[in-house]
């Protein structure tokens, strides 16, 4: 799932020597008939509609086939042959069929419009849903814009293809068959004429839909790469503007751009061929129809006017080849789209629990680690042998130089990780063998970059707690110092923060992920630098107030302020990757390591 | 669309080329049928046949020569709005981004966009096709058979009317669809970019459902949209058949009363049937323009957004006298000022995110920087320190007094000159996927490797960096995911010091280093090669220390301005944030 990132489109900023890199690949054509049996599943739950439409195709078909013989009826019997008096009869019956046909088509689409919506958002949310299975590693490795072109853009293919191909297809699919009993039925040698058109036309397609699906297949992949570009430069435009790189980011997206335009271009061309195509075939099935229908006439094979009548045939028959061929280039796009749309739902979940994984109803909060091992990148280990105990409600300092693996630690005990060698135990179970979700629950983390939605504060609060009265958000909000300020916004907690939480300041951001994180009320609290914007003065405020939230609670706090940990129970001071150091804060000074040296640099910066 | 009115020309003119090689068709069909056939002259038949497939050939190349010109129109013409809407986003100021969203920003810059280009394409290939044949019908049907001719009048209202009423409902209708869209884009990517804390507080399910809840209103929406362009089709159809079916009452009656030829009335229901096939296909793609109609409404809303900073020269020149009359009045007496002799002036500034009628954020800013000062600026959290700072590149606009920097005012001065005087590493490290090396060059594309290798060892990442596997070469996730906090902090600071810029702005960015790292820091600051003016927002004291004044903010004014000694003595407020970290840790072992 790397080697995706390497397309010189998704790195948006690059200026490297290599230059962009043309020709993408895709000698292979995929899977089609696989992408449709997987399509299958999301219009089952439609199937009484489907059926009903199906019934209205086969209605409004056959009725449509009716009305022009019926008018021909009406013109040869009752004017040709003068019969005028059926033609009351005649024009009331095609009266009749006028008024059902367009009732027909109107519930067909309606019940279609229903079937093609249900259908995409079903693959909707179960993108959404399969992205809500994968490890966060995932999200820090793939452009967000990329996922969201695939959820939007490619669904959107689907959608138009369902909505306005399927019926059309159907219909066609319908006519033709009609019309090739018909044609048999008439003059088998003939209809035989007309259907040696048929292998041509399979060629054309087979060919032209080939190119047309991979054309379309690398459209839709540099739709995704651009608008991925542009999803990373709208999210770090602040610090485009800072650095006065708009000119560049406009030539990198410039680049972008006109790879997309030619791709769609291609894609369009391609596509749009079918049409001329077929129109080419259409005459030439005429053309050798009247060719080889001159030469049965004259063998005394076939009369004048069965030629005739077939030469109205074979356009008969090669009208519904024509939609089919309309609606092609709709469809392929559509398999294309649902191709990209299934590659990311198979992207690797985390890996599921393990079958015989206990439950955790009640943690107390013991955590050992126990010569644990971890790497990110398969050769740089980033913990060595790191082995530790937390006993349950004990309160754990993690200090160290940054970049140390402070916060890996964090990410394994949170399983958004999983060890290389040792084990992680929590009330002595290995973490691989309880299930994830009761794990988390017993967590609460507050992350070094607080992330906040595009919600008002007091949801973003209670988010820690989804059933937490208002009380008890405001009463966590006092807690953890922000009370004051939030009382302070335009409207108070009804105040809607944006997406990026730009309308906060950092210190306020991190005060708010606090006391969300007190509100969910854990048996573990994980602070991981979660007052490092914070003033000192508010910090001091707030440690007080904490100390008795983590009362009787297993708490890791890291901090490069020493003032931050130095009351934790144990202090575990982490370089390299490895403990170099443990114990409480006076016997670690009076050590004279490393964190005595850190204390020492801590304390003269300000003395 | 305009500068491709060429490509735009020639695909439906080639378009009316291959409508007409079709049109053939039934005349050489015809001329086959009534006068080969019958006397079965092969040579003839085939000669007529030859030239049906010549006939279908040049079609061909017509046709695939028509989609080839109006994919390049449409195309560029879409390649040409993302661009000029990418342009747009890159002139707004901080305070139009706060307030059009990122998230929404960039549903306009994929999904509308392509919407848009998709209704241009349409319209090239398929509309213009459709009322060809439909007004050549007409004409043909009232040359043939005048005297039902009235069918064609009393039906033409209806049509008109389903148009009407398909893009005044659908458009409402398609603006909430696309409005649901944003909503789902929202939701995708708070999930996207928040997918630690969701895993963390094992909101999966929640969050399923909140999607669910924005999902599923757009499928409502998409169903209603749907439903009424559902109609259409049959009204149209109904309209046309029930016309055809009096054509056929009437005109029959009239045959046989012998007032019209059998053959009237043949050719005129044939062109009725006609028009009904290329009003289908109106029909059909009406809805998508309906639906672009939509779109192309949020593009412009993006592309009328007028940027709310602008520099001094394009007031006057580019955007004309319109441009300076409404700066005129949004700021009614700006008064330009000039502080000589500073690197960093702020003088008598108010300022607000929310403008002038809400509480203010800064009150009445005094504060005169000397060139190579150092200034550290402390407050407590939401004091105001970023804000303070975000005025020297002119991210936002002063409410009142001035800010100037190397003696100018910041608004005299061209956006891009100030920042390439200015450096800032913002408090929340924006790091892009492209590698370590460009991440540092960011701000300065023509440095050299051994200057990226100087500004990365004086932020103290060299070390990290030389020790990753690919070092300056290493690719980095957006946003630097894989980097520690301290490492990210660190890169960003090298980014702005490469830039050796007169003044270099350090909000908070040593939170995350650990003490002996930030000193390591200061003091390779200090020894500095390069003279330059530094503002420094911290809250350790090591910072604060290492600055030759300090500037005390509370709730938005300054209530202490000097140096650490002084502050001491004058400055309870200092001395709070003194106390609060030496008593600490310092009385322990002291
Ligand atoms: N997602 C990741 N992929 C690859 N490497 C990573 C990833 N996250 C962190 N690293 C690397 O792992 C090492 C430890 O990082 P970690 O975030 O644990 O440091 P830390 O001690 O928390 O530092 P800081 O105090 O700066 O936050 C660093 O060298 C970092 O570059
Ligand atoms: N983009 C914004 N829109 C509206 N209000 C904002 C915005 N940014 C900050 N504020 C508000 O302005 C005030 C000052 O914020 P600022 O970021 O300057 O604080 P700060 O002193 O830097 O705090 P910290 O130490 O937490 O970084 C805060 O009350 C904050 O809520
Ligand atoms: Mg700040």
């Amino acid at each position: 799932m790397r080697e995706q990132r390497t397309t010189p489109a998704q790195r948006p900023f690059g200026f490297g020597p290599g230059g962009p890199m043309h020709g993408v690949t895709f000698q292979q054509a995929k899977d089609r008939r696989g992408t449709v049996r997987r399509l299958w599943p999301y219009l089952r739950s439609s199937a009484r509609e489907l059926i009903i439409v199906s019934g209205l195709v086969v209605i409004t078909t056959l009725l449509g086939v009716l009305a022009p013989y019926l008018l021909g009826r009406a013109i040869d019997h009752c004017l040709r042959q003068r019969h005028i008096g059926d033609l009351a009869h005649i024009v009331g019956l095609l009266a009749m069929i006028h008024i059902i046909n367009p009732v027909g088509m109107y519930l067909q689409s309606v019940l279609m419009v229903t079937v093609s919506q249900r259908a995409v958002r079903d693959l909707r949310r179960h993108l959404f849903e399969r992205l809500q299975r994968l490890s966060v590693s995932f999200f820090d490795t793939h452009a967000h814009g990329d996922v969201m072109s695939r959820l939007t853009n490619d669904v959107d293919t689907v959608n138009n293809a369902l909505s306005q191909g399927v019926v059309q297809l159907v219909g066609s699919l319908l006519g033709l068959t009609a019309t090739l009993v018909m044609i048999f039925w008439l003059h088998w040698r003939l209809a035989l004429v007309t259907m040696t058109m048929v292998p041509l036309i399979y060629a054309v397609t087979g060919l032209l839909g080939k190119m047309t699906r991979v054309a379309f297949r690398a459209r839709q992949k540099d739709l995704g790469a651009l608008n991925g570009l542009i999803e990373e430069t709208l999210t770090g435009q602040r610090v485009v503007k800072a650095f006065r790189r708009e000119e560049r980011i406009l030539a990198d997206f410039d680049e972008a751009n006109e790879r997309l335009k030619k791709a769609a271009i291609r894609a369009g061309i391609i596509g749009g061929s079918m049409g001329p195509c077929m129109n080419l075939t259409r005459n030439l099935s005429y053309a050798i129809m009247v060719g080889a229908g001159c030469w049965m006439v004259g063998r005394g094979l076939a009369t004048i006017g069965l030629v005739a009548a077939f030469l109205e045939y074979s356009g008969q028959f090669m009208r519904p080849l024509m939609q089919i061929a309309q609606v092609y280039g709709m469809v392929q796009g559509a398999l294309a789209g649902a191709e990209r749309v299934f590659a990311t739902m198979d992207e690797a979940p985390e890996p599921p629990d393990e079958p015989d994984a206990v439950p955790l109803p009640a943690v107390r909060g013991e955590v050992t680690f126990d010569n644990v091992d971890f790497a990110y990148e398969p050769e740089t280990l980033v913990l060595r042998e790191v082995s530790f105990h937390a006993h349950a409600g004990q309160t754990i300092g993690l200090v160290g130089p940054t970049g140390a693996g402070k916060t890996t630690i964090i990410n394994l005990l949170t399983r958004f990780y999983d060890v290389a060698n040792g084990a992680i135990r929590i009330d002595g179970h290995d973490l691989r063998g309880v299930r994830r979700a009761d794990l988390r629950h017993a967590l609460a983390i507050v992350p070094q970059d607080p992330f906040l939605f595009g919600d008002t504060v007091r949801e973003n609060i209670r988010y820690g707690r989804l059933e937490a009265t208002d009380d008890e958000v405001v009463e966590a909000a006092r807690v953890a110092n922000a009370d004051a300020f939030i009382r302070h916004l335009p409207e108070g907690y009804d105040t809607v923060l944006t997406e990026s939480g730009s309308g906060l300041s950092r210190g306020q951001r991190q005060l708010v992920a606090i006391a969300r994180a007190i509100l969910a009320d854990p048996a573990i609290l994980i602070l991981d630098e979660a007052t490092s914007s914070v003033d000192t003065r508010t910090e001091a405020h707030i440690q007080e107030a904490m100390l008795r939230v983590m009362e009787g609670r297993t708490s890791f706090l890291i901090a490069h302020r020493l003032s931050t940990v130095r009351h934790a129970d144990v202090i575990l001071v982490l370089d390299g990757g490895r403990v170099v150091e443990s114990g409480s804060h006076d016997d670690l000074v009076s050590a004279g390591g490393l964190y005595a040296r850190l204390h020492h640099s801590f304390v003269t910066a300000g003395a | 669309m305009r500068p491709y009115r060429k490509w735009a020309l020639l695909a439906p003119a080639l378009m009316v080329l291959e409508v007409a090689m079709d049109l053939t068709q039934p005349r050489l069909m015809q001329t086959i049928v009534d006068r080969a056939l019958p006397a079965a002259d092969m040579g003839m038949t085939l000669r007529l046949a030859g030239i049906m497939v010549l006939a279908a050939l040049l079609g061909l190349v017509f046709g695939v020569g028509c989609g080839i010109y109006a994919n390049f129109a449409g195309l560029n013409f879409g390649a040409d709005l993302r661009s000029a809407l990418m342009r747009r986003v890159q002139s707004l100021s901080f305070a139009d981004l706060d307030r059009l969203e990122t998230g929404r920003l960039v549903t306009r810059l994929t999904n509308d966009v392509e919407q848009v280009q998709e209704a241009a394409m349409m319209v090239m290939r398929i509309l213009v096709r459709a009322p060809m044949t439909m007004v050549g019908s007409l004409i043909m049907a009232l040359i043939t058979y005048p005297r039902l001719c009235w069918l064609i009048v009393v039906m033409s209202p209806l049509f008109l009317w389903t148009f009407m009423y398909i893009s005044r409902r659908g458009h409402d209708l398609f603006l909430a669809v696309q409005d649901r869209l944003d909503r789902v884009n929202v939701v995708l990517r708070e999930n996207l970019a928040g997918a630690r804390l969701v895993r963390a507080y094992v909101r999966e399910d929640h969050e399923e459902q909140r999607f669910g809840v924005a999902n599923d209103d757009l499928m409502v929406r998409g169903v209603a949209a749907g439903r009424v362009t559902a109609t259409t089709l049959p009204i149209m159809v109904f309209t046309l058949n029930m016309g055809l079916v009096a054509a056929l009452w009437l005109g029959g009656w009239q045959v046989y009363a012998g007032e019209a030829k059998l053959g009237q009335l043949l050719a005129f229901t044939n062109y009725l049937v006609q028009m009904l096939f290329s009003l289908m296909m109106v029909g059909m793609f009406v809805v998508r323009l309906v639906q672009a109609d939509a779109s192309a409404e949020r593009i412009e809303q993006v592309l009328s957004t007028i940027p709310s900073i602008n520099d001094v020269e394009d007031v006057s020149t580019e955007n004309g006298v319109r441009d300076r009359f409404r700066r005129a009045k949004t700021v009614p007496d700006t008064v330009f000022r000039s502080v000589p002799d500073t690197a960093v002036s702020w003088a008598a500034v108010d300022f607000g995110y929310r403008g002038a009628q809400a509480e203010p954020v800064l009150r009445g800013i005094d504060i005169d920087v000397a060139p190579g000062e150092v200034l550290a600026i402390v407050g407590a959290t939401g004091s105001g320190k970023s804000t303070l700072a975000n005025l020297v590149p002119r991210f936002y606009d002063v409410l009142g007094g001035a800010v100037c920097v190397g003696g100018d005012d910041v608004r005299e001065v061209s956006q891009s000159e100030l920042r390439g005087r200015v450096a800032i590493v913002p408090q929340v490290p924006s790091l892009f996927s492209i590698s370590v090396a460009d991440n540092i060059r960011f701000g300065r594309p023509e440095a050299s490797d051994d200057e990226v290798e100087a500004a990365a060892r004086l932020a103290q990442a060299h070390d990290f960096v030389s020790a990753m596997p690919e070092g300056y070469a290493t690719l980095l996730e957006a946003q630097g995911t894989n980097l520690s906090g301290g490492q990210r902090q660190r890169l960003a600071i090298a980014r702005a010091v490469l830039c050796r810029p007169e003044v270099l702005v350090l909000d908070d960015c040593t939170s995350a280093l650990d003490a002996g790292t930030e000193a390591r820091l200061l003091a390779a600051l200090a020894e500095w090669d390069h003279r330059c003016t530094r503002l420094v927002i911290a809250q350790r004291l090591g910072a604060i220390r290492s600055a030759d004044r300090v500037a005390v903010l509370e709730d938005g004014v300054v209530v202490g301005l000097g140096p650490h000694d002084q502050l001491m003595e004058s400055c309870p407020t200092y001395r709070d944030i003194v106390w609060s970290q030496t008593n600490a840790p310092g009385d322990a072992d002291a």
